[in-house]
């Protein structure tokens, strides 16, 4: 009873921050070209709240070469479709 | 560095010092579940991790120990050097980074004690850490070629630490006379920026055809092969034909010598006399990773790969340029997406639990002219204690790329600089 109080009492306390440190396996490396920031003038798409079907959709398109890439078609042979759903699905989830 | 300072760093770290005398606050204590992370050098990996990790767990007290007030990213300084870009444009503050509660100590490290877990700094202030980040990056070697010192660097420089030494280059290119000879000596590898010197070659070659078109340059190679070499040969052939001459290994590109005196670069076939030297020295991992004991006989640190864990001292961490990290390059990218698989393991370690099986990701930029960008890209994972490359993820762009593409990838690596810089500055 103790310990779960316990527990309950540091989930309160991590912020929504700390939720970072479950970021899937890659997810982190991403955002080195994928600003995480709204202010930053680059090309490049913004991760953070997008639709996660729509990253897979085109993270699976950049593997089989049905959509051209500069860079993506090689880091997407990188990561299986589990991986990717999971990257996926954790930028989709995270908020500004 | 690891020759004798020279009267300038003597006085730069005693202001540096003064100035920090009056900010270093006293070691940080363990809090509630927090613990203590001290962060050593605040480049690429350096002030990513800090920030990271304050972020991931704001209950982890976190010092950031670095000599400079304003960082100058290596990264886009060959634009520097080619007169495209101002320097203005490579440098960076670390208010953003305490404005996130990252304690910021201006100040040299100058020791670490890893059984006491205590980093002493360069005026005397003594840090305790439950984890110890260093990410110096590189020292040049200067016992590494003969001829090339410290002072020989003011006559033949390296540039290969971004600020005075990549204006003096800048300088000396501009006054250099129209038919004039450009030297770049390239080392062996591991090195800091694996395809630095070739793109260095291109962008000068393109100040050179523009400005001054009846010089020429010539790469010495301590190597046979080089990153995205075929790319960069392309394109030297493509924009700067009879302009640049790269010298392998087994073509006598070796350099055995240099003296700055009589500006001659040495190889055992020939004695040239360039204008202009660019001498890119071997590297090591710098000073601060010796004497914490994390470099092994190489002079490079080798890691743990899930955590980045030195394998010779427990509680330190290593990443970025000094670090042996497997099939990834020394690059501001590796630097960038080690120090947030850092930060994830730290925040983890600290909270108990083992790090995660992490995946990471290099991409790499290089521009061989304005509008002409190219690139090489992989994902890692830790295979048997080290990072090799996932099959199928690791190659180039495309040799035969139409010049769209080249367009493309020099305005993706425009917004990878301010993407990776936002991440960590802004």
């Amino acid at each position: 009873m103790m310990l779960k109080r316990t527990a309950v009492w540091l989930v309160l306390l991590c912020p929504v921050g700390a939720m970072a440190a479950d970021a899937p396996p890659g997810a982190s490396s991403c955002s080195g070209c994928h600003p995480a920031s709204r202010t930053v003038d680059t090309p490049v798409k913004r991760l953070i709240g997008s639709n996660p079907a729509e990253i897979v959709a085109a993270v699976q398109a950049y593997r089989s070469g049905q959509r051209s890439a500069t860079v993506m078609d090689r880091i997407a042979k990188g990561f299986t479709d589990d991986e990717i759903k999971a990257i996926a699905d954790w930028y989709g989830a995270q908020k500004d | 560095m690891t020759g004798s300072p020279s009267r300038r760093d003597v006085l730069k770290t005693a202001v540096a010092t003064a100035a920090a005398a009056a900010t270093v606050p006293l070691p940080a204590l363990a809090q509630n579940g927090g613990g203590r992370v001290v962060v050593v050098g605040g480049g690429f990996a350096g002030a990513t991790c800090a920030r990271m990790l304050k972020r991931l767990d704001p209950r982890i007290a976190v010092t950031l120990v670095e000599a400079n007030q304003t960082f100058i990213a290596c990264p886009f300084s060959n634009e520097v050097i080619a007169g495209l870009r101002d320097i203005k444009a490579q440098q960076f503050d670390y208010r953003k980074i305490a404005d996130d509660k990252v304690v910021m100590a201006f100040e040299p490290a100058s020791a670490v004690d890893p059984q006491a877990r205590m980093v002493t700094l360069a005026g005397g202030t003594r840090l305790a850490y439950d984890r110890l980040v260093l990410t110096p990056g590189v020292d040049l070697r200067w016992d590494a070629l003969p001829g090339y010192t410290e002072a020989a660097a003011e006559r033949m420089p390296h540039a290969w630490k971004a600020g005075e030494q990549t204006l003096l280059l800048r300088r000396q290119l501009e006054a250099m006379p129209d038919g004039g000879l450009v030297v770049i000596t390239a080392p062996a590898n591991p090195y800091r920026c694996p395809p630095g010197p070739y793109e260095r070659a291109s962008l000068i070659a393109y100040y050179l055809k523009t400005h001054k078109p009846k010089s020429k340059l010539i790469i010495l190679d301590a190597k046979d092969a080089f990153s995205k070499q075929r790319l960069f040969q392309n394109g030297w052939k493509e924009l700067y034909p009879d302009l640049i001459e790269w010298v392998s290994l087994s073509s006598g590109g070796k350099v055995t010598a240099v003296d700055p005196a009589s500006m001659t670069v040495e190889t055992d076939f020939a004695k040239h006399k360039p204008a202009v030297a660019n001498i890119v020295p071997p590297q090591k991992a710098a000073r601060i990773a010796e004497l914490a004991g994390v470099a092994d006989r190489t002079g490079w640190c080798p890691v743990e790969p899930t955590s980045f864990e030195s394998t010779l001292q427990p509680n330190i961490h290593v990443l970025g340029d000094a670090c042996i990290a497997g099939a990834m390059p020394k690059s501001g990218f590796a630097a960038n997406a080690q120090a947030k698989v850092c930060a994830a393991a730290l925040a983890r370690l600290l909270g108990g639990q083992k790090p995660d099986d992490p995946r990471l990701i290099n991409t790499c930029y290089s521009v061989i002219a304005p509008d002409y960008g190219i690139t090489v890209a992989a994902v890692y994972r830790a295979t048997n204690g080290q990072l090799v490359e996932v099959q199928g993820s690791a190659g180039t762009s495309p040799v035969d790329a139409p010049k769209a593409v080249r367009e493309q990838e020099a305005k993706l690596a425009d917004g990878w600089f301010k993407t990776i810089t936002g991440e960590m500055f802004g």
